[in-house]
């Protein structure tokens, strides 16, 4: 670098006017055969990246990335999880010693030592030596940890419902979308569907809940077996859930079978019928306005 | 003529030191797959990079479509997923690169510490490294909530649980976070969306230059 005497700028700038040769540094006398970044290394790791690209766009394709129908916050039974690199909290917050009484071991001690550990492992393992074996306490405690994550994760993942979990966000398909809709949510029916407590497993448009209610929009039971269910139960329904006179179970039961639809008629197929002739005469009305 | 580009802006700006910064700098034998095809482990954290790069880009163009509010969120992810061209493809790379970048932060991390680089002088380094890891981690809880479907929601439900059962910080943390103590809505995406779109990838992208700054002052460290 020039310093001193007689240095020169380009205009009033403060850059030097002495140009700097644009050539790579010579490597043939560092130790084994180091070689430049680039462009001799860069080329070999961008054909790795494009190996790797190519992988990673058969998995997107392969799998398109889930989407579960629409949040629904009233929706109790819905069995959460969390993405799978969270799993091992999850997991650990399952057992005894890490829950209830103990949620203080699970939810901050135990993390708090392990990513900590982590985040201050220069100065716990502070001694000169590198290799992994000539220092047995820092990789065992380092190899029991990464055994402690698998060993969780795998936990979790096996305790799961997959297929409950997979049936209870499934979306609704086009023609029970079509049904969900056409649920009358101002009928009396539905008031007493509400005030009863069927909305939390059975869902706001007659949809069900999967895992918790199924879906009562297209039940093939008649309004008197839906009386007797409602009142004593079916399958892992309990009994007494209906607590109301008996003209409202008669409407709800009413409500029910007609799939949400009080004023369509007895038949779902004529309910379903007389519903797109209203659809019609609506779009012509509001065609002519 | 891209020689003369080149030396009109050197002229002015003297950008040759700069250049020769970037590319001047040596590949060691030992950490070269072409050379000791075991250094294949040497690749994971350039991976990663390559990983986070994606996720910005594919980020960026899911903001294109994405709306963050209750109300339309979920159709707007449904929209771009199954109308927009290439949608499926962007929000799948998205998506698998979340799980990913996890995978191979995981292994990089191991590599790093088996191999005993993260000792003096390079402590400083390490420990970016593993806030980094931590931003990663927040960067999939928070995403994790933009699509506003089931699992998105209930899973932020249990994790600000989680994050409300810690004493004393967890309330207001958990308040921070979903903007309110008890529900968790509207005011949740929206913070949720900018803490994952602005916060978090700002702190990434100011650990990551201070990451690879820090590699180069000091070179890659010695074989064993």
């Amino acid at each position: 670098m020039h310093r001193g005497k007689g240095m020169k700028f380009v205009g009033d700038s403060r850059i030097s006017a002495e140009r700097k040769p644009n050539i790579p540094k010579d490597y043939s006398e560092y130790p084994g055969k180091t070689e430049a970044f680039f462009p001799n290394f860069l080329l070999k790791e961008w054909i790795v990246g494009a190996v790797f690209l190519v992988g990673y766009l058969c998995l997107t394709v392969a799998h398109p990335s889930p989407l579960e129908r629409m949040a629904d916050p009233t929706d109790s039974g819905y069995i959460p999880l969390p993405d799978w690199y969270f799993l091992f909290l999850y997991q650990l917050l399952k057992y005894e010693f890490a829950a209830g009484d103990y949620l203080l071991i699970g939810a901050v001690l135990i993390p708090a030592l392990g990513f900590g550990g982590l985040l201050l492992a220069p100065w716990l393992d502070n001694g000169p030596e590198r290799r992994a074996s000539r220092r047995p306490i820092a990789s065992g405690l380092m190899f029991i940890g990464v055994l402690a994550t698998v060993y969780l994760t795998w936990e979790s993942v096996d305790h799961h419902d997959w297929e409950a979990a997979a049936e209870q966000g499934e979306m609704l398909g086009d023609e029970e979308a079509e049904l969900a809709e056409q649920v009358d949510t101002d009928a009396d029916g539905y008031q007493i569907y509400s005030d009863q407590g069927c909305i939390a497993c059975h869902g706001d448009q007659l949809q069900g809940t999967g895992a918790a209610g199924p879906a009562l929009f297209s039940t093939q039971y008649d309004a008197e077996t839906i009386k007797d269910i409602a009142v004593n139960g079916i399958g892992q329904m309990p009994a007494d859930q209906f607590d109301g006179s008996d003209e409202e179970l008669e409407v709800l039961a009413n409500y029910i079978a007609n799939g949400g639809n009080p004023d369509g008629g007895g038949e779902e197929g004529a309910a379903e019928a007389e519903e797109d002739t209203d659809a019609e005469e609506d779009a012509a009305a509001a065609e002519n306005e | 003529m891209l020689q003369r580009v080149y030396d009109w802006v050197d002229e002015r700006l003297d950008i040759t030191p700069m250049w020769r910064d970037i590319a001047d700098h040596e590949v060691p034998e030992h950490v070269n797959p072409a050379h000791h095809f075991s250094a294949f482990v040497y690749c994971f954290g350039g991976l990663t990079f390559f990983i986070i790069v994606i996720q910005f880009l594919s980020g960026m163009f899911l903001t294109m479509y994405y709306v963050p509010d209750i109300v339309n969120a979920y159709e707007s992810v449904k929209y771009l997923q199954g109308e927009v061209a290439f949608g499926l493809i962007v929000r799948g790379m998205h998506h698998w690169g979340a799980s990913l970048v996890i995978v191979m932060v995981f292994l990089h991390t191991l590599r790093v510490f088996f191999t005993g680089a993260y000792k003096k002088p390079r402590e400083l380094n390490w420990v970016v490294g593993v806030l980094m890891f931590f931003i990663l981690l927040g960067l999939g809880f928070t995403g994790y909530l933009l699509p506003w479907d089931m699992k998105a929601y209930f899973a932020t439900v249990v994790g600000l649980q989680i994050a409300e059962s810690v004493p004393i910080v967890g309330t207001l943390a958990k308040t921070l976070l979903s903007g309110d103590p008890e529900i968790i809505g509207a005011q949740t995406l929206t913070r949720f969306f900018a803490i994952h779109v602005f916060f978090l990838p700002g702190a990434l992208l100011g650990l990551l230059a201070a990451h690879f700054i820090m590699i180069r002052r000091q070179g890659i460290a010695g074989p064993l």
